[in-house]
């Protein structure tokens, strides 16, 4: 029984922290059904008198939302396969397959790690429009190939298949890229859905980049899009609020489905460090 | 095939594309800082003059750099600590045996860490409008006087660094709650037996045990809070008076607005030893801590 009021006060706690923390969501969702103004008025409503889609017909209809929510999901979505490509098969080379420099090449990406990617980023502009690539897809892509935590994240993960199994399947003459696609992938699964989870969001939310290197309002992903309606119609609140409901549902509906996947990722990065 | 050779074979790919898109960029980074490259040399690189450090001497001269790097350093000196400050008391709750729900709360306070930075910071503008922002009107019924959050250079850093915790603090929370789970409980049952409250169990137990994963993600998170720039480039434009312009802010304006890209690369030398430093100089404390 003396636990009793001990109890009350903690999860009380984790409500009001809760409440708080959730609060802005709930009214983002609540303002973009408000019709225009409505938010603007005093005190502020928590919930429209008479919900509206009009703010999302807007969106679609005139604001050309739908092109960049494709453009997000198509860059997400390459960025996503061009990263488990690259990152999984060095990750798996990294951790069991020696070759010449290996030790060597690992230091070198380690000591990368404390670079910010922004050093790289005024030369590799330069370079993306010495190939024609500014204002394309392709541009916003690049720097998302390969990476060095991911490579690292796959690797210390590859580093958990028993060396056993793979000189069994050796012994029964089974190539090397085989094994590698018969019996490491499999077993890797999971670390592959926490690669995607990650890159994909990443790809999703990032901004600066995309910004640098998008400068037409049809090749827009929703972050810059969004960023630059927010300068044209600072206040349509109920209608910025919709066009954040349609870039943050996305991602948040991916979070809470693999939401396994994305915590174990995380910590098992934080456990490497 | 050998295994050296399928191991050359599958690293490669992305080896190459690492050296390509990242290794020459920095390098050809740090020559691009030694030189005037501006518009002109844009449209013809044959305008492009080596400067040698001229550039890093202008920047130290320059008054708008050290508001920018004042900024920056006020945003994560107090930003960091809140936000750490934040997570572990989170995790401590949501790890507590008496927590109902842990699975519910702990994705309910993670949810704004998967959020857009630019879609949030939008939401957070209005909540933050002097007169019909919802922050404004909870205040006013605890008997403050409305603020001009986004408008007052006073006001505007804290409201940034407000938003930014909100943000962020899930993120450590989690890592946070997984070294808690790594903590024996036996050492909490013999504080117990000696008497020790729940405060000497939280002082003396969980904050010396928490000691490497704290150094872990304070090194992560001064590195993320030193790259400010979605928040104030939504919420503030830099301003009101440049009282929140970031150095990365600087750096976007300096290479992106003005074309200035070999000043803007000194820029980015100069942040990045910034942050390199920091993080030296939290590891040394780590150390003489730990001994």
């Amino acid at each position: 029984m003396r636990r009793r009021p001990a109890t009350w006060l903690v999860n009380g706690a984790l409500l009001v922290v809760a409440a708080l923390t959730l609060f802005p969501l709930f009214w983002m969702f609540a303002a973009s059904l408000m019709p225009a103004g409505q938010s603007s008025t005093y005190p502020p409503p928590l919930w429209p008198s008479r919900p509206t889609l009009a703010n999302y017909r807007e969106l679609f209809a005139h604001a050309g939302i739908g092109r960049q929510l494709l453009n997000s999901l198509v860059i997400a979505t390459s960025a996503t396969l061009l990263a488990l490509t690259f990152n999984v098969a060095a990750g798996y080379a990294f951790a069991k397959l020696d070759f010449p420099g290996r030790q060597r090449v690992q230091q070198i990406l380690v000591g990368a790690l404390v670079i910010p990617a922004q050093v790289a980023m005024l030369p590799l502009f330069l370079m993306l429009k010495s190939l024609g690539l500014v204002n394309t897809l392709a541009g916003v892509l690049v720097p998302s190939l390969a990476g060095v935590f991911s490579i690292f994240l796959v690797r210390q993960a590859a580093l958990t298949v028993p060396d056993e199994l793979l000189d069994a399947a050796r012994i029964d003459g089974a190539g090397e890229l085989t094994i590698f696609r018969r019996i490491v992938l499999p077993l890797l699964t999971p670390i592959l859905v926490t690669l995607a989870v990650f890159t994909f969001l990443g790809a999703w939310n990032d901004f600066l980049w995309p910004l640098i290197v998008l400068n037409d309002g049809d090749r827009y992903t929703l972050p810059v899009a969004l960023a630059s309606l927010s300068r044209e119609h600072v206040q349509d609140s109920e209608l910025m609020m919709a066009g954040s409901v349609v870039t943050v549902v996305p991602v948040l509906a991916l979070f809470l489905a693999l939401q396994r996947y994305y915590m174990q990722g995380l910590t098992a990065g934080a456990v490497k460090g | 095939m050998t295994r050296a050779q399928a191991g050359l074979l599958l690293a490669a790919p992305a080896l190459v594309v690492i050296a390509v898109f990242f290794f020459l960029p920095v390098l050809a980074a740090l020559a691009l800082s030694l030189t005037d490259f501006d518009l002109y040399a844009l449209a013809d690189s044959g305008y492009l003059r080596f400067v040698g450090l001229r550039n890093y001497v202008q920047l130290l001269g320059n008054p708008l750099f050290w508001q920018a790097l004042g900024n920056t350093l006020y945003f994560t000196v107090v930003g960091v600590p809140l936000s750490l400050a934040v997570s572990v008391g989170t995790a401590v709750l949501v790890h507590s045996r008496l927590a109902r729900c842990r699975g519910l709360f702990r994705t309910a306070l993670f949810a704004p860490v998967v959020t857009t930075v630019v879609a949030v910071a939008v939401i957070w503008r209005y909540l933050l409008h002097t007169r019909y922002g919802l922050i404004n009107y909870g205040l006013g019924k605890l008997g403050f006087a409305p603020i001009d959050w986004l408008g007052d250079p006073h006001f505007a850093m804290p409201a940034i660094i407000l938003f930014a915790v909100w943000k962020n603090f899930g993120y450590n929370m989690v890592i946070v709650l997984a070294a808690l789970q790594n903590i024996p409980e036996d050492l909490y049952e013999a504080a117990e037996l000696d008497g020790a409250g729940a405060g000497q169990q939280f002082l003396r137990i969980t904050l010396p045990m928490l000691g490497p994963t704290l150094l872990f993600v304070s090194i992560m998170t001064v590195a993320g809070y030193f790259q400010l720039f979605a928040e104030p480039y939504v919420m503030t434009l830099g301003g009101p008076g440049q009282s929140t312009l970031s150095v990365l802010y600087l750096l976007y304006e300096e290479g992106f607005k003005w074309w200035n890209l070999g000043r803007a690369s000194a820029v980015a030398f100069v942040l990045f030893l910034m942050m390199f430093a920091a993080t030296a100089l939290q590891m040394r404390l780590g150390r003489q801590a730990a001994a």
